[in-house]
């Protein structure tokens, strides 16, 4: 570890000279840290991949937008390079609007943008993942072989859903165990995609409030469409002091209208403060790559390190919110399925 | 600020890989795996309960077993000893009566022996009184060649002869 981090400073040392004295003029020497991390847990019209000396790399994705007075238009974000294309322009969020008689309007804006893209691949990764487990279990008798490869892999994950589900909702927890499995793999393999730093994974889908504001409200629909009757007796007729009777209703509802905006905020914001962080720590290099070398090498170092420990946390964090999503659902599911 | 508004089209592109995912998944994917699982495990925990039972029935043989070769040792070693005083028994009964034989054998024995003693007295008896009539023939032949010698003896012998057959009279 000490040899490690000799080689570590050694080299930091060695690109001292050049980055330690900038140039007047030079881009890096007044870089804008908001920005670039806003720009890396934002989402875009094209996924950016890298730069090659002044040329960009960058996946340029179809835009799609309905636009009440001009109606469909689908091109691709190569065409907005520019800042406009027609009459669409950006906004300062970063979205296209079209100007109609000098003023700005979002049209319906569909487009598979980065965060949809890397929705559409981490989908299709899950969907292809289980669909081979399932294949194995289907052509293999379970009796006589145990499971092999992707089918190993997965079953265990499979069933720590499976069993809680079934510890948390009761005897009909078959009719729900697909719902958490499917919500638990899909925060799952999207916040572990999300730590990768390069394409296809860096997308911040589980830190956007879209993502996980339908995840749920996924939860809130099963829990509130498939509650029993004890459940909405107990919600809006409680066996309590009367002088309570008017305040509980008020507050029992409340509290099941707050319980997804709770699970949406819970996911959203440690995922988003993940990347935030790690993003920060990285930019910690390039701050100080104005400081000369004294400060410069060690705080890279310093900042390496700590990179290391929030990706390493960050990958504790993804487990731990699919988990904690996943069992809160089926706690609220288990309530409402309570049968007096 | 747009952190924190959910973007429109990225909640329709959502609503509808979800549902989609969820779908497939939900029909396709999770029930045959967690269906299988569960088979499985009900299956280990079947055999699980069966060796159990195995197990215990198989002591049971095992102590029956041992219990009726226990038994059949007893039952062998009174057997062998019953078997070793029917022999004792046996070797005892055929000495006597291999004894009674012998002695039935030498009593017919010596009455045979008696018999044929009997008979060769006879024999030897006869023989002699043939022999010793030749004898006396031919003592008489030459003894008779004068008359009046052979009357006085013929006389003497009929004398002789009439005492023998008195007294056997």
């Amino acid at each position: 570890m000490k040899r490690l981090l000799l080689i570590l400073l050694a080299f930091l040392v060695g690109f001292l000279p050049s980055s330690a004295q900038p140039q007047e003029g030079e881009a890096s020497a007044d870089i804008d840290i908001p920005s670039v991390i806003f720009s890396h847990i934002g989402d875009s019209y094209e996924w950016h991949i890298t730069d090659i000396g002044e040329k960009s790399i960058a996946i340029h994705l179809p835009v799609i937008l309905y636009s009440k007075t001009s109606g469909w238009h689908i091109f691709s974000s190569k065409k907005m390079e520019e800042g406009q294309y027609g009459d669409f322009v950006f906004n300062e969020d970063g979205k296209i609007v079209e100007m109609v008689d000098g003023a700005q309007v979002r049209p319906f804006d569909i487009s598979i943008t980065k965060n949809v893209f890397s929705l559409m691949l981490s989908s299709l990764l899950i969907l292809i993942i289980f669909l081979l487990c399932a294949r194995w279990y289907k052509h293999h008798d379970v009796l006589s072989e145990s499971p092999t490869g992707i089918a190993a892999l997965m079953e265990p994950l499979v069933m720590m859903v499976h069993n809680m589900a079934k510890e948390n909702i009761g005897e009909d927890y078959r009719r729900y165990s697909p719902y958490l499995c499917t919500a638990f793999f899909f925060i799952l393999f999207n916040n572990f995609i999300g730590i990768i730093p390069f394409f296809p994974g860096g997308a911040n889908l589980t830190g956007n409030i879209a993502i996980t504001m339908v995840l749920a409200l996924c939860t809130f629909f099963t829990v509130n469409l498939t509650g029993t009757k004890h459940y909405y007796k107990e919600m809006l007729n409680p066996d309590v002091p009367v002088f309570l009777k008017p305040i509980m209703p008020v507050i029992e509802v409340f509290s099941a209208l707050m319980k997804p905006v709770s699970l949406t905020i819970r996911l959203f914001a440690n995922m988003l403060a993940g990347h935030i962080m790690i993003l920060s720590m990285v930019c910690i290099i390039f701050v100080m790559a104005k400081m000369g070398p004294a400060i410069f090498g060690p705080m890279s170092v310093v900042s390496v390190l700590f990179g290391l420990f929030l990706d390493l946390l960050e990958c504790l964090v993804a487990f731990i919110q699919a988990y904690v999503f996943t069992m809160l659902s089926s706690i609220y599911i288990g309530i409402a399925r309570e049968k007096g | 600020m747009s952190l924190v508004t959910p973007d429109s089209g990225l909640l329709f592109w959502m609503v509808i890989i979800f549902g989609l995912l969820f779908f497939l998944l939900a029909k396709f994917g999770f029930p045959i795996i967690t269906s299988m699982v569960e088979k499985r495990d009900s299956a280990i925990g079947k055999s699980l309960k069966d060796a159990k039972e195995v197990e215990a029935r198989m002591s049971a043989l095992v102590e029956e077993h041992s219990k009726m070769v226990e038994e059949a040792r007893k039952e062998q070693s009174a057997i062998m000893k019953e078997a070793i005083e029917a022999k004792k028994a046996l070797v005892e009964q055929a000495k006597v009566e291999a004894r009674e034989e012998a002695d039935k054998i030498l009593a017919d024995a010596r009455i045979r022996i008696a018999a044929e003693k009997e008979s060769a007295l006879r024999d030897v008896r006869r023989e002699v009184a043939l022999l010793s009539v030749s004898i006396a023939e031919k003592i008489l032949r030459k003894d008779l060649s004068s008359e009046e010698a052979g009357a006085e003896f013929i006389s003497k012998m009929i004398d002789e002869a009439a005492k023998t057959s008195d007294k056997l009279s």
